[in-house]
């Protein structure tokens, strides 16, 4: 009796469960969260692109357009640029060392990403503060509101992925001892996100603050 | 030996349990997943790759400031670095980090949707811009 209610519970759990989330899909090819979330980046890059777009629309509409340099904070933006880039060598060695079955060194690394990520939105405070003192608001001018549009949807995505890094770097880690595959994967997942943050902050760095 | 090669295939993947560790390590629902066959040694070998690919993106980014800001050079010249720069960085970050030189055929076809359309996003300032230099 009590063998056949845990068959009918397990199979009652197996109906709820999301296939292929830890081995691959065999037409796809691929577990299901990776597709996942490189559709949404698909999205993510249309989002971008319009705001891309739309600056260089405005900027060669206007008959002078400011260079960043002249008046934002190069010095803050560029370290800025050096923690992004540090932060995705540090998540993509987390995944790496979960895949090695290293969760000490994973779980570090992934507090490296969330240190990298918090220093990074901490940067972009004191600049914004410095814009808001010397009275350049988002109503000032046109690069002023592109600037503020694009640096706040990208420190957005930041603050996106400092939750999800404090997640799985405490309650998240707990999968760890009943699924280690899935949460590696979960990591690899997190970390593709995390690569597209800073692969748009390698071009609006340039954009916004050297062109 | 990566610690996802001994999880077993979870029943509720649809998949038959295999017998064996060796078994886990070539079954995966049929399709063989690279990230899932790799040894420690290759695993190593693979951080490596990352940690140069972090000093180059570092080395470009220094560049990029030298050039467009230390140098103060006129506009449509630091436009033309700042973008093969920003470019080359992009290729090492989606190449390497996000592993797109070795991904299956289906991100490919999802990608390349993806840039026929940003394509597009941008053919309209572009389209804007050619059609001033026209008027001039």
């Amino acid at each position: 009796m009590e063998h056949a209610h845990a068959a009918a519970h397990a199979e009652e759990h197996h109906d709820f469960e999301i296939p292929y989330n830890v081995h691959p899909r065999p037409d796809t090819g691929l577990y299901n969260a990776k597709l996942g979330i490189w559709l949404f980046l698909a999205s993510e890059v249309m989002l971008f692109g319009a705001l891309f777009s739309s600056y260089i629309l405005l900027r060669t509409s206007a008959p002078t357009w400011p260079r960043g340099w002249e008046f934002l904070n190069v010095g803050l933006a560029t370290a800025n640029t050096f923690i992004l880039i540090a932060s995705s060598v540090t998540v993509v060695l987390a995944w790496a060392n979960l895949r090695l079955g290293n969760l000490k060194w994973g779980r570090i690394f992934i507090g490296m990403t969330l240190a990298c990520a918090l220093l990074f939105l901490v940067n972009k405070g004191f600049e914004y503060r410095h814009e808001f003192v010397e009275h350049r608001l988002p109503s000032t001018n046109n690069f002023m509101a592109i600037y503020f549009t694009m640096t706040g949807l990208h420190g957005l995505h930041v603050l996106g992925g400092v939750i999800v890094f404090a997640y799985f770097i405490g309650p998240g880690a707990k999968m760890w001892t009943t699924d280690r595959a899935r949460y590696t994967n979960r990591i690899e997942v997190c970390g593709l996100y995390w690569h597209f943050v800073d692969l748009v902050w390698i071009f609006l760095f340039p954009s916004l603050y050297l062109m | 030996m990566a610690e996802q090669l001994v999880q077993p295939t979870a029943p509720t993947d649809g998949m038959p349990v295999p017998k064996t560790e060796a078994e886990a390590e070539h079954t995966h629902g049929g399709v063989h997943d690279p990230n899932l066959h790799h040894s420690p040694e290759q695993i190593k070998k693979e951080i490596r790759v990352y940690l140069i690919v972090f000093a180059a993106l570092a080395v470009l980014t220094a560049i990029t400031v030298y050039a467009c800001y230390g140098l103060k050079m006129p506009v449509h010249i630091a436009i033309a670095i700042a973008l093969v720069i920003a470019c080359t960085k992009g290729f090492l970050v989606a190449g390497f980090f996000m592993h797109l030189l070795s991904e299956k055929k289906l991100i490919y076809s999802v990608l390349a949707l993806t840039i026929f359309f940003f394509a597009v996003l941008l053919w309209g300032p572009w389209h804007h811009w050619a059609d001033m230099i026209g008027h001039q």
